[in-house]
């Protein structure tokens, strides 16, 4: 059993035009309704579900503090390595971009890792573009052996890898891994993914199976937003999410929400997220599902930023750098993208209990 | 009267147990565990930095009167938990374990296979094992056998608030139990736990309820109340609940 197979059974064009033929009075039917199911989910993505925005932002506000209490999680990423094979139009690393490349030695994680933890932080994030040949397997595998005394828990967003691959990085002391879709439209990810081993749209959308076959505890889904219309794709992640939580119910998982930044590269946004919108999606995320994680990265605004954590984000970052060696070395020379909210940590912590909220650094620990 | 709850070597003079889980801030944690009046207060161990001693936690918990009671909340599997059981004994310096084996991260819910070999292996490593359970009456003898100092059924899946869903169940445990009965999970609202307490639980355990209330603290004392009150309401033995009125005539009186 695969992803695929509950995949095939949908067609973007009808699921669009379903989500854009919503009225208001289903919309109120749906939100007058206990729990919510995938297909109400289309309806509170909706744009007729726009007049009820407060209505579902006081009710995510209620379940994520049911669930969560007042806590936000701490996270920071970590960069290791910029070389990339791939062509992701979007992306500061596409291969074709003429930036320099890097890719951390030991001195240098370590050196980083020293930096971030008088931060504070022992949640960590590793990040890398995908050159299997020098930022493989075994560079992956090493550095997390590396750092491993240094975190409680470690997540990583990579290219994506086989079962065994998994598996292996896993034993080392791997928690979560991230891999979003970016698109679940396939001909608009074949558009943007031209070239280099991201370019197998199916090789992508199956990953989740193998983490999930893999027992990994937790795996981060998303779309990347601007590439196509956020709400098809936003539902295609709502059911990769409930087929996965039903096939692999050990799993934890978190959405994450990243909307298209400006960056060096040719394309920018074709469809435009509205501030409203991500915060429609966020809610109605909560509202189907009490649980999941909500992810917000510092690619969005301070303003934003203070104003989602009481809507239903469960984990921010702070003070993100996107490039290999960002926290100790120099400038911002070989950035992924470009963060928006610069705010020291100490600031966002102050922002976040300033809301009545705790802001908590460690919250698991590896019995093994 | 005085009425205590022995549990092991401890006693304890309030049935009401809390956890430090989704407060907004220690301090504010602090003040609704120290006005519950709780004696046992449950943390866990992922949250914690057990080789620091100046752990902010750990720390605003230093009060004479409370006991930790560390918990092995994100273990999988009993290995995982036994794992977790010694790093706690070392770090906390207790041998009292909440032992809680949830593999599914999304309702909770115990793994009754796990959490029973856990507990057999915990008994014989000398801990003092309090296992959080489903309101199965056959898991709680088969616990009892093996050497569990009390169980720790569910009234409703953790922090749902939902009140005693399992009551009936809950009834038939703590009618064959011989070790305390602390409802665990579910507790919503302080009539939750009186109730769980009129049905004769030994204690019962709140931390959602209290943490996410808008004034944590008068909720503490609120829960306070309710479970002394629940308590004496069982010590002095309820009035049947009669389900239909007494006729005023008797269909036997002919007999007299």
């Amino acid at each position: 059993m695969a992803f695929k197979d509950t995949f095939e059974q949908y067609d973007w064009d009808t699921l669009e035009r379903e989500i854009y033929a919503v009225t208001e009075a289903e919309v109120a039917a749906v939100l007058k309704k206990e729990s919510i199911s995938l297909d109400d989910f289309k309806t509170l993505i909706s744009p007729a579900a726009k007049p009820f925005l407060e209505k579902m932002a006081q009710r995510s506000h209620q379940l994520t503090k049911k669930r969560f209490g007042n806590t936000i999680q701490m996270y920071l990423p970590m960069y290791l390595s910029n070389e990339c094979q791939n062509i992701c139009t979007y992306c500061g690393f596409s291969m074709t971009n003429k930036i320099p490349r890097k890719t951390l030695s030991d001195a240098e994680i370590l050196k980083e890792v020293a930096h971030i933890k008088k931060l504070g932080y022992d949640h960590i994030l590793l990040v890398t573009g995908e050159a299997n040949r020098t930022v493989g397997v075994s560079y992956i595998k090493h550095a997390i052996e590396l750092i491993k005394d240094h975190f409680s828990n470690i997540s990583m967003e990579v290219q994506p890898l086989g079962q065994a691959d998994y598996e292996l990085l896993m034993e080392a002391g791997l928690y979560a891994v991230l891999v979003y879709q970016e698109t679940y439209h396939e001909a608009t990810y074949k558009v943007h993914h031209p070239k280099g081993k991201k370019s197998n749209f199916h090789y992508r959308l199956d990953t989740p199976d193998r983490l999930g076959k893999a027992g990994i505890h937790k795996i981060g889904l998303g779309a990347l937003f601007g590439l196509e219309d956020w709400r098809v794709d936003s539902f295609y992640t709502a059911l990769h999410l409930k087929y996965l939580q039903r096939t692999y119910w050990k799993t934890k998982y978190s959405i994450s929400f990243p909307r298209l930044r400006p960056h060096q590269g040719d394309v920018q946004p074709k469809v435009e997220m509205t501030d409203a919108d991500l915060v429609q999606l966020i809610c109605a995320y909560r509202l189907l599902d009490e649980d999941v994680e909500l992810s917000m990265s510092t690619r969005e605004s301070e303003t934003f930023r203070n104003n989602i954590i009481k809507l239903g984000i469960t984990s921010i970052s702070a003070e993100s750098k996107t490039n290999p060696g960002g926290y100790t070395a120099e400038p911002e020379s070989l950035e992924q993208f470009e963060i928006s909210d610069e705010r020291s940590t100490g600031e966002i912590k102050e922002m976040i209990r300033k809301q009545g909220y705790e802001p908590v650094f460690k919250d698991w620990e590896v019995f093994a | 009267m005085t009425d205590i709850l022995q549990i092991a070597d401890k006693t304890f003079s309030s049935r009401l147990f809390t956890g430090t889980g989704k407060f907004s801030s220690s301090e504010k944690m602090r003040e609704a565990i120290l006005a519950s009046e709780s004696e046992l207060v449950t943390v866990a161990l992922k949250r914690v930095e057990v080789e620091n001693k100046s752990d902010d936690m750990l720390k605003s918990l230093n009060a004479e009167h409370i006991n930790l009671l560390p918990n092995t909340s994100g273990v999988r599997t009993a290995k995982e938990a036994v794992f977790a059981a010694q790093l706690a004994r070392e770090a906390l310096e207790t041998n009292w374990m909440k032992l809680e084996i949830h593999p599914d991260p999304r309702y909770l819910l115990p793994d009754p296979i796990e959490t029973l070999k856990a507990a057999e292996e915990l008994v014989k490593l000398g801990f003092v094992v309090m296992p959080y359970i489903h309101a199965d009456p056959v898991l709680c003898k088969r616990l009892e056998d093996v050497g569990v100092q009390c169980v720790m059924p569910l009234g409703a899946p953790i922090g749902s608030n939902k009140g005693l869903k399992t009551d009936d169940f809950l009834k038939i445990i703590i009618e064959q139990s011989n070790v305390p009965v602390i409802v665990d999970a579910g507790i919503g609202a302080p009539s939750h736990a009186a109730y769980a307490m009129e049905l004769g639980a030994d204690a019962v355990l709140v931390n959602t309820a209290i943490a996410v209330a808008q004034c944590p603290v008068d909720m503490a004392v609120a829960f306070k109340m309710a479970v002394a009150a629940g308590r004496m309401a069982y010590s002095a033995k309820l009035a049947p609940i009669k389900e239909v009125a007494e006729a005023s005539s008797p269909l036997t009186s002919f007999l007299n």
